[in-house]
């Protein structure tokens, strides 16, 4: 993280439906190879932002670029370096996931081999199962694999562990550090502060489709701090998750 | 289809890794869902086995045409000509070995249509025959009565043994096959091209599917094309499959053969297309997958009813055949027929086949603009 370049660029983005404007004036941006996250509470405009990056929805205005492409003149450009898992979208039916793979390499493009991307997220054992069969965690690290079949720059994964039990949880942390290691940008959202904590290098708060603070997870939490917020109890050193954890064990259960 | 990089605006070549081609997203999506409509049961029961089950249902029921039991009485001389002759027009079953009573039981209550008796008359080679028919089966006793005054002149005494020569020309038979499995056809197209497309893209929709494939590069086009490819593939397969059953095993004319079931297949595209573009429209308007059903079949049903898939159009009441022939199901039949069974190509059936074109224009004019993406 020494240099700080820019790979995604949003600058006064608004999107306005009917009567309900979704995002107001956002503006941030994300670095190379980071783990970006943004937070805050549903409806705060958090997928639209997201969609619009990901060239799936029109904008109001503003002005988006992704690695020097802008959403409105090159969709496709973008389209073809990043990486997409939506929030509870589906499969095409009755294919198990080793063709699954080859219709998506198929849509990009892209020569692969389906094992090799199964590999990479732990399911090769589950090759030719179908999509519905597979347990939560297994559901997300498919996706999480077709976002990875173009060899993207970056990937976005909305609410990728929402649901999920703490193993498949810490599992799906591992692999995103390690797809960021790989050299990917990686743009997220949560609602667990914990995840966010621990995974991301810079997070985001939006909050009624504008931007409140952006900074890293070590930084936000030094200035609360620091305006003279005190927790009610004495923080201890483990948590319940860690007893979770501790009691039945780290390997995954699916 | 082009192998242009991008559309539009954007031009800009993105990686070193090649161009990237429309045909093979195209092709990679006709495989999938080529692949997933053959494991869905609702397709293939849809396609093939509802057709099967009426082709089966009419092959069997009507490949012998009218069946007459006659009765032999326990006296008769069995080895004769008369008898095989009876035997001979394929129309009479011969009931033996029970006694005169049982036979005039099973007479009066029309169980057997007729009792025959043959005996060799004295002292010469004629024989006399001796029917009884049967006010319970006026009907086919008539027909019998025909029958064997073809075979004589006259049905009791004949001093020859009778000797009988055919001098009708030998007309192709139009079975009930050669009737039904063109309409069958017709309705395993309509209900391929209809109900397969609506759910499917419904569904495709709903499951937030095509949006995934949205951020892809993949175009719109390639995913309509891609499912019409696979369908239209299903769809002929399904169609070669009961052509085939049909041919073989319920003798369904084709006149030229080979080069007759090529135009059914040509003809079945282009009812396929039309077809589709209703399940375009329905996909379109339903807002969940429980309204496709209801809304295809206020497509479908008409037609499969109207369309003369079971009845000759003709026989319906003359307030209905406008209906009728407004429907493009009718003349997809109706080309399918004058295909298979009377042998004419293409270009002969060209007014069936621009109806279906006039129906393929305004539907697709429909489905422009009511089909939903997201």
């Amino acid at each position: 993280m020494e240099t700080n370049k820019a790979i995604i660029s949003v600058k006064n983005l608004v999107k306005k439906y009917d009567d309900f404007i979704a995002v107001q004036d956002l503006s941030f941006e994300v670095y190379e190879n980071e783990i970006f996250g943004l937070l805050g509470p549903n409806g705060a405009g958090k997928t639209t932002t997201l969609e619009i990056i990901e060239t799936l929805r029109d904008k109001t205005s503003g002005e988006i670029i992704v690695d020097g492409f802008s959403v409105d003149k090159h969709p496709n450009a973008i389209k073809q370096i990043i990486g997409v898992q939506l929030q509870a979208a589906g499969y095409y039916p009755n294919l198990n996931l080793i063709e699954l793979i080859e219709l998506f390499a198929g849509l990009y493009g892209a020569k692969i081999k389906p094992m090799e991307m199964l590999e990479k997220v732990n399911l090769q054992d589950k090759a030719k199962a179908k999509y519905k069969a597979l347990s939560g965690g297994q559901k997300q690290r498919f996706s999480i694999a077709t976002t990875l079949i173009n060899q993207p720059k970056i990937i976005f994964l909305d609410e990728p562990t929402t649901g999920l039990d703490p193993q498949a949880r810490r599992n799906l942390w591992d692999l995103i550090i390690e797809i960021r290691n790989a050299g990917t940008t990686v743009v997220i959202t949560t609602h667990y502060m914990d995840e966010a904590e621990q995974l991301c290098d810079r997070v985001a708060f939006v909050e009624r489709g504008k931007i409140i603070a952006v900074d890293t997870p070590d930084n936000l939490i030094d200035q609360l701090i620091n305006s003279g917020f005190e927790r009610k109890k004495e923080v201890k050193k483990a948590n319940l998750e860690d007893v979770f954890i501790n009691l039945t064990g780290k390997e995954w259960r699916e | 289809m082009q192998k242009d990089i991008n559309n539009g605006t954007d031009q800009v070549p993105v990686r070193s890794s090649g161009t990237y081609s429309n045909t093979t997203a195209t092709l990679a999506l006709a495989k999938a869902s080529f692949r997933s409509i053959m494991r869905s049961p609702s397709a293939v029961v849809f396609t093939l086995a509802f057709p099967l089950i009426f082709i089966l249902v009419f092959g069997f029921l009507g490949s012998g045409g009218t069946r007459i039991d006659v009765g032999i009485t326990p006296e008769s001389d069995i080895n004769n000509p008369v008898i095989g002759m009876l035997q001979k027009t394929g129309m009479i079953r011969l009931v033996k070995d029970k006694s005169k009573d049982e036979f005039d039981k099973l007479l009066e209550k029309g169980n057997v249509d007729a009792m025959i008796d043959v005996h060799r008359k004295v002292n010469t080679a004629a024989y006399s025959v001796n029917v009884i028919y049967t006010s319970a089966s006026r009907d086919k006793g008539g027909i019998l009565k025909s029958v064997l005054n073809n075979l004589f002149y006259d049905k009791t005494l004949k001093p020859t043994i009778a000797e009988i020569k055919e001098s009708s020309v030998k007309g192709r038979e139009y079975k009930t096959i050669d009737f039904i499995l063109p309409g069958q056809l017709g309705f395993s197209l309509l209900s391929t091209g209809v109900f397969g497309t609506a759910f499917v893209f419904l569904s495709l929709r709903q499951t937030l599917v095509i949006k995934r494939f949205f951020a892809t590069p993949v175009k719109r086009s390639s995913i309509v094309i891609g499912e019409g490819i696979a369908r239209i593939g299903f769809a002929l397969i399904g169609a070669l499959f009961i052509i085939l059953i049909g041919h073989f095993f319920f003798g369904f004319t084709l006149v030229h053969g080979v080069v007759t079931v090529a135009n059914m297949l040509l003809l079945a595209i282009m009812g396929i297309i039309v077809f589709m573009g209703f399940g375009f429209i329905i996909s379109g308007i339903a807002k969940s997958e429980s309204m496709v059903p209801p809304i295809s079949n206020i497509v479908t049903l008409p037609q499969f009813l109207l369309s003369g898939t079971f009845f000759s159009i003709e026989a319906f009441p003359t307030w209905l055949q406008p209906i009728s022939r407004a429907l493009p199901l009718t003349y997809l039949n109706d080309a399918m027929r004058k295909v298979a069974f009377e042998g004419m190509g293409l270009w002969d059936v060209k007014f069936q086949i621009m109806i279906l074109l006039i129906w393929g224009i305004v539907i697709y004019a429909i489905a422009v603009k009511v089909f939903k993406w997201e």
